[in-house]
């Protein structure tokens, strides 16, 4: 008997091994919800940065009629508004707590003007003073009014010859900044953004693409005819998805319009931060173009690069941009490198079918889903709380607790190239310049590197410059007292008085 | 007599032929001409020197700092990483001595590979000090190291420029030619041994499927 139970009890703990074990090899098969590239452009699995705390239907909102092809959101404090194109309204909520909403107002038109109604609203902005700025995008107008939905503006298609005069404008995403002057992306107007000054003029196009001067175009322009010159126009397009204006008065500008080849080979920059000239200032020290993702294969039955369609920015500059090809949310830091990624098409939480529009609200994420109707809200993890910590601590001056919050986001993950490079500089900062380099070789960066090594060099030639001083003597003196010696050996055996 | 002695023991002929590597590296014309037509090289020292530049290849990779050359370790062949060496080498040296002898090249086959071994010190020569200095200098500073980098190589090209000319006893426009010939004749090589690669696996196969067809029939 007590033989039966030695046997039965192996058995179960052996067959218990193995299906862990068979469990573990298929878990290392499937990659992870959040992953990251490392320096070799290789995927790294990453613990999850962000949680789909709650996915939000109209029913969870409180609504009487549902959403219908919603297209736009914004977040002015606590308020979220949402764009509800096929219901030509625009949805006023208040965030009560972590997981609730409740509904304050529902806006269906304007007061006082020749068009009351909205048809067809994609986007909206609200100023700090409580006004609100719609894209009427079948009015083909931006409407601009007071808290009280009274109407104050209109912005309408602009007078100058560079648009065609018979083509419909239609607005479609819009963005203000603190002077009330409205930027615009226009479906159809590929010269760059469409901006307004605040009492409503067109003022000009922002942003557009710089033809870039070729020499060999302009051989093959010279030798080619008409025809051949009219196909070869070396015209690039900016048709811009979406933009959002960053708390520093930046805009952020999206598009996935281009050709896929364009984008690829980064003649078309997916996202660009613009100044107030309209150059592109977006920082890009990555080893890899951002762009999303980084394979383009046509996994899943999705092929193609990412398409950005929306995109955020947090008070710390990580920007995030929502892809609308594969429903993946990528987040860069203010240099250029990758934070997280993660997402997915699908139905369970925290996967999309078609997302349309991304903002955030503090630290969380809103993710707006145009044919599920449903809003996401991703809170961050440990893990990415860890992270924001360390980056926001570093950006305040405190390096030693930015130092310990990214070690501590090593002890969780210890293929994160950020942790690493985050370590360094914050050590490079407290000036312990030789475990600083030690950081930043262990995941190639050169130009950390050599900032730390330059000190650490500075530091050693300090402390050694007396012996410095003495090889360097030595080196010269040496062989030149040797050489002396010799002359003098030699004038000695060769002088006259000593021969025989 | 002890000048005598080491001149004719085998160490003593290395080292004298091995450091008449740096009197060619110096003087190319004439050092490249005696290296031939008063024997002053032998294939030992040219071997030497080949595996010299063989280790310079293989110790840059890991001595030198990761901010001018990062390794990605994990791609890493070593036997493919020598054989970016040699098989240039070997095609440079038939496909060279091929050519110049139809047109009265005066260098032989083991003269040719001689010569180009020869040539290949400054490679050596200048990357030990390079992997040093590669860890002292920051990223800034870094355009002296390619710098130098690419000067070793663009020596050991009119290094063996040189020596070809003199070997085969060649005017100066006459070699020139010769050496970009030789590059074509590299390149013609490396087709025909791809065509007779091909052909031969082809021809195996048909008499592999032969024979799979007669146990069918059998």
């Amino acid at each position: 008997m007590k033989r039966m139970i030695k046997i039965f009890s192996a058995f179960v703990l052996s067959s218990a091994v193995l299906a862990a074990s068979t469990m573990v090899a298929q878990a290392a098969f499937e990659s992870s919800y959040t992953y990251n590239y490392d320096y070799w452009g290789d995927v790294q699995d990453s613990p999850d940065f962000y949680n789909a705390t709650k996915v939000f239907t109209s029913v969870d909102f409180g609504l009487e009629t549902p959403f219908n092809q919603p297209n736009g959101l914004f977040v002015k404090g606590e308020k979220l508004y949402v764009c509800d194109t096929g219901n030509n309204r625009i949805v006023v909520l208040d965030r009560t707590g972590k997981e609730s909403f409740a509904v304050v107002d529902i806006i269906e038109g304007v007061k006082g003007s020749p068009i009351e109604k909205f048809n067809a609203p994609t986007d909206v902005a609200v100023n700090d003073e409580g006004d609100i700025f719609v894209a009427d995008s079948n009015n083909h107008r931006i409407v601009k009014m007071d808290k009280d939905y009274n109407f104050l503006l209109e912005f309408t298609k602009p007078n100058t010859s560079t648009i065609d005069k018979d083509a419909i404008y239609t607005p479609a995403k819009i963005a203000i900044d603190t002077a009330d002057r409205v930027y615009c992306v226009a479906s159809g107007v590929n010269k760059g953004l469409v901006k307004y000054e605040n009492d409503g003029t067109f003022s000009g196009f922002v942003g557009a693409t710089k033809t870039p001067y070729d020499f060999t175009d302009y051989i093959w322009k010279r030798i080619a005819t008409q025809e051949q010159r009219a196909q070869m126009e070396n015209f690039v397009p900016t048709e811009y998805d979406n933009l959002y204006m960053d708390y520093e008065g930046f805009i952020y500008a999206v598009t996935g319009k281009a050709e896929p080849s364009d984008i690829r080979s980064e003649k078309i920059d997916a996202v660009r931060k613009l100044n107030l000239l309209g150059s592109d200032i977006l920082v890009r020290n990555w080893e890899w173009p951002v762009y999303g993702d980084l394979y383009m294969g046509n996994g899943g039955g999705f092929e193609g690069p990412s398409y950005f369609t929306d995109v955020t920015t947090f008070e710390n500059d990580i920007y995030v941009c929502l892809d609308k090809n594969r429903a993946r949310l990528f987040g860069y830091n203010d240099q250029g490198k990758m934070v997280f990624a993660f997402g997915g098409n699908g139905n369970l939480d925290g996967y999309f079918r078609k997302p349309i529009a991304i903002e955030h609200m503090g630290h969380d994420i809103l993710v707006l889903d145009t044919l599920d109707c449903t809003v996401t809200v991703f809170s961050p993890t440990e893990f990415g709380q860890l992270v924001y910590n360390a980056i926001e601590q570093f950006d305040a001056g405190n390096y030693d607790v930015s130092e310990a919050s990214w070690r501590e986001v090593l002890a969780i993950d210890g293929n994160y190239d950020l942790a690493y490079i985050g370590v360094g500089r914050a050590l490079l900062r407290q000036e312990r310049y030789k475990e600083a380099m030690e950081y930043f070789e262990l995941k190639y960066d050169g130009e950390n590197y050599s900032k730390a090594f330059k000190q650490y060099r500075k530091e050693w030639v300090e402390d050694h410059i007396g012996i410095i001083v003495a090889v360097l003597l030595a080196i010269f003196l040496i062989p030149m007292a040797i050489g002396k010696v010799r002359a003098v050996r030699y004038e000695i055996r060769t002088a006259d008085i000593f021969k025989r | 007599m002890f000048e005598k002695a080491t001149t004719t023991s085998k160490i003593g002929t290395f080292w004298k032929s091995f450091k008449f590597a740096f009197y060619c590296m110096s003087h190319p014309l004439d050092g490249f001409w005696d290296l031939t037509h008063e024997k002053r090289g032998t294939y030992a020292a040219a071997n030497a020197i080949l595996i010299l530049t063989l280790v310079a290849r293989i110790m840059k990779l890991r001595f030198t700092s990761f901010v001018f050359d990062p390794v990605y370790w994990e791609d890493i062949n070593i036997f493919l990483y020598l054989a970016s060496i040699l098989l240039p080498l070997a095609l440079f040296v038939v496909g060279n001595w091929g050519l110049t002898t139809l047109f009265d090249g005066k260098g032989r086959l083991g003269q040719v590979y001689m010569a180009t071994c020869y040539a290949m010190l400054p490679y050596p020569l200048m990357q030990f000090p390079l992997m040093i200095a590669s860890n002292l200098v920051t990223i800034e500073e870094g355009q002296f190291y390619t710098l130098l980098d690419e000067l070793s190589l663009v020596f050991v090209v009119l290094l063996i420029i040189a020596a070809m000319g003199q070997i085969h006893e060649y005017s100066m426009a006459k070699n020139l030619l010769f050496t970009v010939a030789s590059l074509f004749a590299m390149l013609v090589i490396v087709f025909i041994l791809l065509l007779f690669f091909s052909m031969i696996s082809q021809g195996v196969a048909y008499f592999i499927s032969l024979g799979r067809e007669l146990l069918f029939r059998l």
